[in-house]
C-alpha cells in the first residue's frame, strides 16, 4: 500500500476519482488554482497545507458543496456535470463525508442518525440497514448508545457515529474534513484508529488532517497544498522523510512539536 | 365613535341592580357578553387556521434561491409590514364584496384580512426559524444525498420548530387581540354586546361603561395571558436545549 | 378613481398626516422613558416596584388598545374622570407602548454577560452607577432591533385612534368614506400616507441598528 505513487496511474486502472484543472474563487478571491491529480480506488490521500490553502474547499469541492467556477471532476469515469445539483445528489450516495463540526442531528438517536439516509435516500429495507448499522456499532464499540441522543455522547463518539452514519450509506469514497480538529486531545486517537482500521481495509479515503503522526501513518499519498496550488504529491514516507520543497518543509518543520526526531 | 345604540328587550328588562357591575351579571347578560367573545375567537380560529398553513408554504419558499419569488414574497410580507391591521381589515371590507361581486358578511371579511396578515407573519417566523439551523446541518443532510425537500423535511423543520411554536402562539394571542377591531366592520363582538347592554343601562346605571369594558379587558386578559405565558416557557426550553 | 377627489381631500390628509405623527411621536417618547424605568425596577429586582412592573407589563401586552381606549375615554367618565380624546389616546398608547417597551429593555439587559455586573460589583459601583456604566451603555445598544419593531408598532396602533374619534389618518379616511359614498381613492391614500411615515422611518431604524451593532460589537 505505501509505494510510490505515479502520477500517471497505471495503465488500464481507471482512477476513482479524477480532477482536472479545478478552479474555485470567492468573488475576486481565487481559492483554488488550475487543481489537478487522481485517486485510485483504495487509496489513502492525505492533503496537508497551512490554514487557508484551500485543503478544506478542495475536498468540499469534492462533494458537491461548493460551486465551481472551471474545470472538470470525474467519477468512476464520468463527467460531473459542473455545479449540478442533481448529479452531486446522485453521487452524494457514493462518497461518504464527515465534517469538522459535529453534524449528527441533534434532534435524533445515533440509531436514527444512521439509518436516516440508507431508509429514506437510498429506499433500502429497514431491516437490512438496521442489521448492518448493528454491525457497524459493534465494530466502534458504540452499540450501547444506540438508542442515545447526540448530546449524550462525547466529541469522540460523536465522530464514529458521523463515521458510522456515513459508512452506512456504502460508500466508495470516504472525505474526512479535519474531523479531529474540535475534538480534546485524548478523544482524537479514537477517531484516528477508526479511521486507520477504514485505510487498512482498502477504503478510499481523502483526509484533511493537521495530525502529522497520524498523516505519516495512515498516507498512501500525501498533497501539499499552499495559496490554493498543489505544491508537492509525494508518496507519504517520502514525503514526511524528504519533502521536495522548501515550503513544505518549513511547514514540516512547523507542524512538527520541539524535541521532535 | 360612539356605541351602537341597539337596545335589547333581555338587557332592558333587567335592570334592577344598584352597581354597574351588577349589569354584567343580570339576566343573560353574561352570556351575551361570552358569546360575543367566542364570536371574536373563532374569527381568531379561522384566520389562524387559513393563515398558517399558506404562511408556512410561503416561509419555506422564501428560502430558496429563486430572485424573483424571494421579491414578491419579501413584497408581500412588507406590506403588511407597512399598512396597520385595521387598515386591511378596511381594504378587505371595501374591496372583497367588490371582486366577488357578491354581498360577504363581517367575519368572512375579517377572516381573509386577518388570514393574510397571518400568513404573512408566520412566513417570516418560518423564514427565520428555518434559516436558524446551522449550514453544518444543511451540509450533513446534503453529504447523505438528501434533496431539497428532504433536507427541509428531516433536517431543516424538526430542528426549527420548537423556534416556529412559541412565536405562532404569541401571534395567536395577537390575533385575539385584534379581533377587538371586529366592531368597527359591524360584527357582534363581545365589544358590541357590552355597548348594547350599557346603552340598555343608560338610564339607570350610568357608571356601567366603566364596568363592562372593565369587565372585556379582564377576559381578553384570561384568554391571552395564558398563551403568553405558554409561549414563554416553550421559548425557554427551546434556549436551553439549543445551548444544551 | 378620480384625481379630483384625491386633491380636494389633500388638505384633510395633511392635518391627520400631522396629528398621527405628533401623537406617535409623544406616545413613543413616553412609552420608551416609562418602559425604562419599568425594566430597570425589574432588572434591580426593586422590592414592591418590581412586582408592579410585572403586571403592568403582562396586563397591557395581553389586551387590546380598542378596550384600553374605550376603558379610558367611555369607562372613566362614568365614575368622574374627563379627559379629550387625544389625551385619552396618548395615555393609552404610551401604557401599551411601555409594556412593550419594557420587554425589549429587559430582552437587551438579559443578553449582558452576568460577569459584567460582577465585576462592577467587585469594583463597588453603587447601584445607580452600575446603572449609568454597565447596565444602560451595553444593555441599551442590544435593545435596538427590539425598540425599533416597537416603535413601528406602536406608529402603526394609532389607527386604533379612530375608535374614540381622534381625527387621525384612518379617522379621516373613514369620515370621508362615510360623508362621499367613495372608498377607493380614499383607501389608496390611506396606504401611501402609512408607507410615507414608515417606510422611511424603518429604513432609519434599520441604519441605526446597524451602526448601533458595529459601534458595539465590532464588525460582524
Amino acid at each position: 500500500m505505501a509505494e510510490a505513487d505515479n502520477e500517471t496511474t497505471a495503465k488500464g486502472e481507471e482512477p476513482l476519482l479524477s480532477v482536472r484543472h479545478l478552479r474555485k474563487s470567492y468573488g475576486d478571491h481565487e481559492v483554488l488554482k488550475d487543481v489537478s491529480f487522481d485517486v485510485r480506488r483504495g487509496q489513502v490521500l492525505v492533503l496537508l497545507g497551512p490554514s487557508g490553502s484551500g485543503k478544506s474547499t478542495l475536498i468540499r469541492c469534492l462533494n458537491g458543496l461548493e460551486t465551481i467556477q472551471g474545470g472538470e471532476i470525474r467519477f468512476k469515469g464520468e463527467v460531473v456535470p459542473n455545479n449540478s445539483e442533481k448529479a452531486w445528489r446522485r453521487l452524494r450516495t457514493e462518497i461518504g463525508m464527515v465534517f469538522q463540526s459535529y453534524d449528527l442531528f441533534p434532534n435524533l438517536t445515533v440509531a436514527k442518525n444512521i439509518e436516516l439516509g440508507p431508509t429514506k435516500v437510498q429506499k433500502r429495507p429497514k431491516a437490512e440497514v438496521d442489521e448492518q448499522m448493528d454491525r457497524l456499532l459493534a465494530d466502534v464499540q458504540l452499540s450501547e448508545y444506540k438508542n442515545a441522543y447526540p448530546r449524550e455522547l462525547s466529541g469522540g463518539q460523536k465522530q464514529r457515529i458521523a463515521i458510522v452514519r456515513a459508512l452506512a450509506m456504502n460508500p466508495e469514497l470516504m472525505l474526512f474534513d479535519e474531523v479531529t480538529a474540535s475534538l480534546d486531545p485524548e478523544m482524537v486517537r479514537e477517531v484516528l484508529e477508526l479511521m486507520l482500521r477504514l485505510a487498512k481495509r482498502h477504503m478510499t479515503m481523502i483526509v484533511v488532517t493537521h495530525e502529522m503522526e497520524f498523516a505519516r501513518r495512515v498516507a498512501d499519498t500525501v498533497m501539499f497544498l499552499e495559496n490554493g496550488v498543489i505544491l508537492e504529491r509525494q508518496s507519504g514516507s517520502d514525503f514526511f522523510t524528504n519533502p521536495e520543497t522548501d515550503r513544505a518543509r518549513n511547514f514540516l518543520d512547523s507542524m512538527s512539536p520541539v524535541g521532535d526526531e | 365613535m360612539e356605541p351602537l345604540a341597539i337596545t335589547d328587550a333581555a338587557g332592558a328588562a333587567y335592570v334592577t341592580v344598584a352597581s354597574g357591575a351588577g349589569v354584567i351579571f343580570t339576566g343573560d347578560n353574561l352570556t351575551r357578553l361570552l358569546s360575543g367573545l367566542g364570536t371574536s375567537v373563532t374569527v381568531a380560529g379561522l384566520a389562524l387556521i387559513v393563515g398558517i398553513p399558506l404562511g408556512i408554504v410561503l416561509g419555506a419558499l422564501r428560502i430558496l434561491h429563486n430572485p424573483f419569488l424571494r421579491a414578491i414574497l419579501r413584497l408581500y410580507l412588507e406590506f403588511f409590514r407597512i399598512v396597520p391591521t385595521l387598515v386591511i381589515l378596511f381594504l378587505s371590507y371595501y374591496i372583497l364584496p367588490r371582486e366577488l361581486g357578491v354581498q360577504v358578511d363581517g367575519v368572512t371579511v375579517a377572516v381573509v384580512a386577518f388570514g393574510l396578515w397571518v400568513a404573512a407573519e408566520i412566513s417570516d417566523i418560518v423564514r427565520g426559524a428555518l434559516i436558524s439551523v446551522s449550514d453544518h446541518q444543511v451540509d450533513a443532510g446534503k453529504a447523505l444525498g438528501m434533496n431539497g425537500l428532504q433536507i427541509l423535511w428531516y433536517v431543516r423543520i424538526p430542528q426549527s420548530v420548537n423556534l416556529m411554536v412559541p412565536a405562532t402562539i404569541n401571534l395567536a394571542a395577537r390575533v385575539i387581540m385584534t379581533t377587538s377591531l371586529l366592531l368597527l366592520i359591524s360584527v357582534i363582538d363581545v365589544i358590541t354586546v357590552g355597548q348594547q347592554i350599557m346603552e340598555a343601562n343608560r338610564m339607570t346605571h350610568p357608571d356601567a361603561a366603566f364596568w363592562v369594558y372593565g369587565f372585556i379587558f379582564f377576559l381578553y386578559f384570561i384568554i391571552c395571558w395564558p398563551l403568553a405565558m405558554i409561549a414563554k416557557a416553550l421559548e425557554k426550553r427551546a434556549k436551553e436545549r439549543n445551548n444544551g | 378613481m378620480s384625481w379630483e377627489v384625491i386633491q380636494r381631500a389633500l388638505p384633510l390628509f395633511e392635518k391627520a398626516f400631522v396629528l398621527t405623527l405628533r401623537l406617535s411621536a409623544v406616545s413613543v417618547v413616553l412609552a420608551t422613558l416609562l418602559g425604562l424605568v419599568l425594566a430597570l425596577l425589574r432588572e434591580y429586582r426593586v422590592p414592591v416596584l418590581a412586582q408592579i412592573s410585572t403586571v403592568f407589563q403582562e396586563l397591557f401586552r395581553n389586551t387590546p388598545l380598542l378596550i384600553q381606549l374605550f376603558f379610558l375615554y367611555y369607562g372613566l367618565p362614568s365614575i368622574g374622570v374627563k379627559w379629550s380624546a387625544e389625551t385619552c389616546a396618548v395615555v393609552g398608547m404610551s401604557i401599551l407602548g411601555a409594556a412593550y417597551m419594557c420587554g425589549a429593555f429587559e430582552g437587551g439587559f438579559t443578553g449582558i454577560p452576568r460577569v459584567q455586573n460582577e465585576s462592577a460589583r467587585a469594583l463597588g459601583l453603587s447601584p445607580l452607577q452600575m446603572i449609568r456604566h454597565v447596565t444602560l451603555p451595553q444593555g441599551l445598544t442590544r435593545s435596538v432591533p427590539a425598540v425599533a419593531a416597537n416603535v413601528i408598532f406602536m406608529v402603526k396602533e394609532t389607527s386604533v385612534f379612530t375608535v374614540i374619534a381622534v381625527p387621525e389618518l384612518t379617522n379621516t379616511a373613514r369620515d370621508l368614506i362615510g360623508m362621499y359614498y367613495r372608498s377607493d381613492e380614499y383607501l389608496l391614500m390611506l396606504v401611501v400616507a402609512y408607507a410615507i411615515i414608515l417606510i422611511p422611518l424603518s429604513v432609519i431604524l434599520t441604519l441605526i441598528e446597524r451602526r448601533v451593532r458595529r459601534g458595539t460589537f465590532g464588525d460582524n
